[in-house]
């Protein structure tokens, strides 16, 4: 049997998770077992049904009054509980800060390795996975030892499939052995995100500044641009380490991950850990005054010149164009 | 309060990434070596929390020899005390890297109240050390930090979650994993570069384990390498990036 813990958002399954689905069912496949998830916690049931689309043949519900705020150690009991109870050949979850940490948590638990963010899964004793390192630029082929196979999927490096539907289909629900300590950590609140302009993770256009741009106040002829085009701001990591912007604006492998259907990048080099938060991006235009600028072999488009001259003019074109 | 704050040393890639011939690690002849971004974030944090409570703060690396440059990096923005346990091989996986660096606190016989990671590290990201030391040590663990606060014996400790922002209140000693953004890192001063120079380093041997997930090879992934269009230099450039902007429908109705 193959397990995939499934996240959700309220009462939706998350795209990830899907994915972790998809791979997991063409794993189960190619073993002859049967596909299983996990889901926890009452807020979870509306999700139930619509895993039977996804090739999976049982649902364990996993169910306990205190399983209703997140709790990552209680989560990986719960995992651990099924483990013991169903014997999976392999336990996956979704490459995401949620399922990257319950399962090093089950990891810890039962003493054995986790692979993180794998994006392909051969099947063996050992398994042999690709997973990535370097958040995306660069990729490892690895051998994943243990009795149990437990890993995660990286995000969007498979396309979410429905499947054929199992045979069977049932759900059955469970009371897992829980402790208080497991509860140790536990969301004690939550706060929304303050509502208003347009997040980077959703804009459309992206307008990026990096060290080209020269001060924060140059800053200035790019959030015009990033206005007219109903787009939004966002730097690079040496602007953040300079205090020019705040690192929410970052894009990169430890800030934002950016998806535009442009990305208009200004002065900025194109160090690897940026081009990984802008490999979402369709397209990307880059504007730097050096025609061998790593980032130019990422780029559909470039103008060769200076940030502080060329974003000005654009800015003054697309006015006239617009009539303003 | 004592902090203990764990580092890794990798290599500082720049724009591209090339590999060793035998695809075991990544070419760094001509690469300078710093820590995850996390992790520097994590110094800052455990200085500035020992700044604010008293106490002292260590800085802990698993790596080679010559990791001690981190560690006097670390020291030079402001960390009191290195460690360095030496550690050679391509075994370190998270699980083994964790039980190291647990038994080292636990031989140490030093009572931190609060133990420090980066959420993952930039070059294997493997999102594991922390927790795994977390449960070898029977401590809570809240990752992916954004904002901390000690208050009363208690670490207040918010992060990115689903929809918003999730709130975590756990007792010390605790260990938490933050991200970069929590705090920005200062740059060393002379005087604490000078300090830092001369500062004992202690030093652990182990030997390679056998490691649970066994890297086989590296590969860089297939290029998106394009022909990029030059609309041209300069201000002269922009008349067609308008036209691009209208074919890709964004421009301003």
């Amino acid at each position: 049997m193959i397990v995939g813990l499934v996240e959700h958002d309220g009462g939706v399954v998350s795209e990830p998770s899907l994915q972790m689905l998809t791979l997991g069912r063409r794993l189960a496949e190619r073993l002859g077992e049967p596909l299983a998830a996990l889901v926890i916690g009452s807020e979870a049931r509306p999700v139930v049904d619509g895993l039977a689309a996804y090739g999976v043949e049982t649902v364990h519900h996993a169910v306990d009054d205190r399983l209703d705020r997140y709790a990552p150690d209680a989560w990986a009991a719960c995992v651990v509980d099924l483990m013991g109870t169903a014997g999976p050949t392999a336990v996956l979850a979704a490459g995401t800060d949620r399922g990257n940490e319950v399962m090093a948590h089950v990891g810890a638990r039962t003493g054995l390795p986790v692979g993180a963010n794998c994006t392909e899964v051969q099947p063996g004793d050992p398994f042999l996975v690709t997973r990535l390192r370097w958040g995306g630029s660069l990729l490892e082929d690895a051998r994943l030892h243990g009795e149990v196979k437990l890993l995660t999927v990286a995000p969007h490096s498979i396309q979410a499939e429905e499947g054929p539907a199992a045979g069977g289909w049932s759900v059955e629900e469970f009371s897992p052995a829980l402790q208080d300590t497991d509860f140790r950590v536990q969301v004690a609140r939550q706060e929304g995100r303050p509502a208003g302009k347009v997040s980077l993770p959703e804009a459309r256009v992206v307008v990026g500044g990096g060290r080209g741009v020269g001060s924060p106040e140059g800053f200035g002829p790019l959030e015009e641009l990033a206005e007219l085009l109903g787009g939004v701001v966002g730097c690079s990591r040496v602007v953040t380490s300079l205090g020019w912007r705040p690192h929410t604006d970052q894009v990169g492998q430890t800030g934002v991950r950016i998806a535009p259907d442009i990305y208009i990048a200004c002065g900025i080099s194109g160090a690897i850990q940026h081009m990984v938060g802008a490999k979402g991006a369709k397209r990307i235009l880059v504007i730097n005054t050096d025609r061998q600028a790593p980032i130019l072999t990422h780029a559909d488009y470039a103008i060769i010149g200076d940030v502080q001259q060329v974003v000005p003019a654009l800015v003054s074109a697309i006015r006239e164009g617009k009539g303003l | 309060m004592d902090v203990l704050v764990c580092v890794k040393r990798v290599p500082v890639t720049g724009g591209r990434i090339s590999l060793t011939d035998d695809e075991q690690d990544i070419d760094t002849r001509y690469l300078g070596f710093t820590v995850s971004p996390h992790e520097e974030c994590a110094v800052e944090e455990a200085v500035r929390l020992v700044e604010a409570h008293g106490g002292s703060s260590t800085v802990l690396t698993l790596g080679p020899a010559v990791a001690e440059e981190q560690l006097r990096d670390a020291m030079s923005m402001g960390a009191n005390r290195a460690v360095l346990i030496e550690a050679e091989g391509p075994g370190w996986d998270g699980g083994a890297t964790a039980a190291a660096i647990a038994r080292a606190i636990g031989d140490a016989g030093v009572e931190y109240d609060l133990l420090l990671f980066g959420n993952e590290s930039a070059d294997a990201g493997g999102y594991q050390v922390g927790i795994r030391v977390a449960h070898l040590l029977d401590l809570p663990c809240v990752t992916g930090v954004k904002h901390l606060e000690i208050r009363d014996g208690k670490a207040v400790a918010r992060r990115e979650g689903p929809g918003g922002f999730e709130i975590y209140e756990v007792p010390l000693p605790a260990v938490i994993t933050v991200k970069e953004g929590i705090n920005l890192p200062r740059y060393p001063s002379i005087p604490g570069r000078l300090r830092a120079k001369k500062a004992p380093v202690e030093r652990l041997h182990l030997d390679a384990p056998q490691p649970g997930l066994e890297k086989i090879r590296l590969r860089l992934p297939q290029g998106r390498d394009k022909q990029v269009e030059i609309l041209g230099d300069g201000a002269a450039g922009v008349e067609r990036a308008v036209e691009v902007l209208r074919q890709i429908g964004v421009m301003p109705p």
